[in-house]
């Protein structure tokens, strides 16, 4: 394990620290003892196979789930949020797996969930419908994706839209991490491609990305660090230059050993 | 790939949305309110008579008010059962106060507090302690009527008061006070719904409740507030009603937790959440009115009604299947 930074001492450029996160859901021990560490302006991928707890791990930096022991820390200060809302407040927006979106409400309804602009009018604030739908047809027009009418409904948007309308919410939100989970795992691979020039196109414009992904050759393509998940434990991390899809996959299968 | 098609979706022919079961089942209230004012006016003159859209008018404002209640929570895939002994409690509460000499604003404001509380009840057990709205609601409506009996010793209390009986008779023209006051909880509720952060989150916990509390929505918030709103409208539907009626009674009023939930139905608000308007409702108790009134002036036994008001809302709800 020597390549293997150190969580605890490579500051420089850290943007997120996860210190010996563990969760059970009962016995089911989904994180256990993980640490590891995301550089400012980079994508970090994160790899493991279903169940290895990497959803999990998300759901715990992005304020749905609060880790039993360990500690994270974000942006130089420890986290202990109660709520997603309080990871949006920090600054880490989150593509789930589930996307989160709204069906039935509309794409610039969505991109503005709980983040409305509204105008006062005394007492009452009422929602500004207008400045939103423009400030939403800038957000999407900057996508590499086909960009879908914000007046639509998302119920009627292929995946990739859906996809490219959540990725855009993430990033459009001065957000300081945007968290992917899965991005691309139910898209055509027209569609992955262009989600993957969103992501690429994010890091160019400043973002830090952590990415959980499947694919292990969109990592090698993407990433600048990769950490790997094995049943609930981070068994490894690599600088994605100094390392080839083979080894990722064999730490990922185990057949590595620690 | 899908863009062309969007584009089009926004300038769809007229023709090809006649043709769409999808519009018929958004309108379905409209449509079946005008068929129904021609057929009654065709058959019956005085059907649009001044004096009989007067009558129709007033006794529309209730079930208008507790139909905008209904709609808040089946928007957000709840329901509230206990709606109309909500507003028996309100009137009972109201009846006690004024017939103990509290004045007419303090007994109006004790009705609309103790229907209120009801709501926050079932909004606080439903959202905090997640046990599923029917049953809760359920609970509540046998709790309230009970409470009412208790509280009003099972009698009614006449109560003549000059305010509420200008209330019940007078208005702006054809359109009766209580209709007028109708009119501004729908306008009111309108703007909340879709004009409003809380509306917009509302129909996000309705629509899918993952995707809101994962965006930093309390759902339980949410819960809470349209279950309290609904008792709220409850209780100035009791005050209402007691205008109407003369009297604070602790009768069940079951038709109006039918009705209610009925005109949302109608109303083309899915009762799976997310999804809904209050112009909808509000045609949709209209039309409910409109049935019952236009039978009777045909001189349809009484024992009809409820019949033809089931058939409705069972074609309505046929309906809404085909919703887009
Ligand atoms: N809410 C939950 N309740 C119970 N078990 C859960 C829950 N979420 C995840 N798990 C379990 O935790 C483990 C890790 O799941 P997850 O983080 O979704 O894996 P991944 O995203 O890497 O595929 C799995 O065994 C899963 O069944
Ligand atoms: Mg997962």
């Amino acid at each position: 394990m020597t390549a293997r930074p150190d969580p605890g001492t490579s500051t420089d450029g850290a943007l997120l620290r996860c210190e010996n996160v563990s969760l059970s859901f009962g016995n089911v021990r989904a994180l256990v003892e993980v640490s590891l560490t995301l550089r400012r302006g980079e994508i970090t991928a994160l790899v493991g196979d279903n169940g290895a707890g990497k959803s999990t791990l998300v759901r715990c930096v992005s304020g749905i789930h609060r880790p039993q022991s360990g500690r994270i820390v974000f942006d130089g200060d420890e986290i202990d949020f109660h709520s997603p809302e309080d990871a949006r407040e920090a600054g880490i927006e989150t593509v789930h797996q589930t996307l989160a979106l709204v069906e039935d409400l509309t794409v610039w309804q969505n991109l503005f969930l709980n983040r409305e602009i509204v105008r006062r009018l005394g007492p009452v604030a009422l929602l500004d419908r207008r400045a939103m739908q423009s400030r939403s047809k800038e957000m999407v027009s900057t996508l590499a994706v086909n960009v879908p009418a914000v007046r639509s409904r998302v119920r009627r948007l292929s995946g990739g839209q859906r996809q490219a309308v959540a990725i855009c919410r993430a990033a459009g939100f001065s957000s300081k991490l945007v968290i992917m989970d899965e991005p691309t795992a139910a898209l055509g691979v027209q569609e992955t491609a262009r989600v993957e020039e969103l992501i690429s196109r994010m890091r160019e414009e400043g973002h830090s990305v952590l990415l959980i992904s499947h694919n292990f050759i969109q990592v090698m393509r993407l990433s600048d660090q990769v950490w790997v998940m094995r049943a609930g434990r981070c068994v490894g991390g690599r600088r994605t230059a100094e390392t080839s899809g083979e080894e990722i996959v064999a730490l990922v299968t185990g057949a590595a050993g620690q | 790939m899908a863009n062309a098609t969007l584009a089009a979706g926004d300038r769809e022919a007229w023709s090809a949305r006649l043709k769409d079961l999808g519009f018929w089942a958004e309108w379905a209230a409209l449509v079946g309110l005008v068929v129904l004012v021609i057929v009654f006016q065709a058959l019956n003159p005085t059907f649009l008579s001044a004096g009989n859209i007067a009558s129709m008018l007033v006794a529309a404002a209730i079930l208008i008010i507790l139909a905008v209640g209904q709609t808040f929570v089946i928007a957000t895939a709840g329901i509230d059962l206990s709606i109309a002994s909500t507003m028996t409690l309100g009137a009972v509460a109201f009846g006690q106060a004024y017939a103990a000499g509290w004045g007419l604003p303090l007994s109006c404001l004790l009705g609309i507090v103790a229907s209120a509380l009801v709501g926050v009840a079932n909004g606080v057990i439903i959202a905090r302690g997640k046990i599923t709205d029917f049953i809760v609601t359920l609970g509540t409506l046998s709790a309230a009527s009970g409470l009412a009996l208790i509280l009003a010793d099972g009698k009614p209390v006449t109560i003549i008061d000059p305010v509420l009986l200008g209330l019940s008779t007078g208005g702006l023209g054809i359109f009766g006070w209580s209709f007028v006051i109708a009119v501004v909880v729908a306008l009111v509720a309108h703007v909340m719904l879709f004009h409003t952060r809380f509306g917009t989150h509302l129909l996000a916990t309705g629509g899918a409740p993952e995707s809101a509390t994962a965006m930093g929505i309390s759902t339980e918030r949410i819960k809470i507030a349209v279950y309290t709103i609904s008792g709220t409208l409850a209780g100035l539907g009791a005050i209402l009603l007691v205008a109407r009626i003369g009297a604070a009674e602790p009768a069940a009023n079951t038709s109006f937790l039918l009705n209610s939930v009925a005109a949302v139905v109608l109303g083309g608000v899915s009762l799976f959440g997310g999804r809904g308007t209050i112009i909808g409702p509000f045609i949709g108790a209209m039309l409910l009115v409109a049935l019952v009134n236009g039978l009777t002036l045909l001189g349809v036994s009484q024992f009809y009604q409820p019949l033809a008001v089931g058939i409705v809302v069972v074609l309505a709800a046929l309906l809404t299947r085909f919703q887009r």
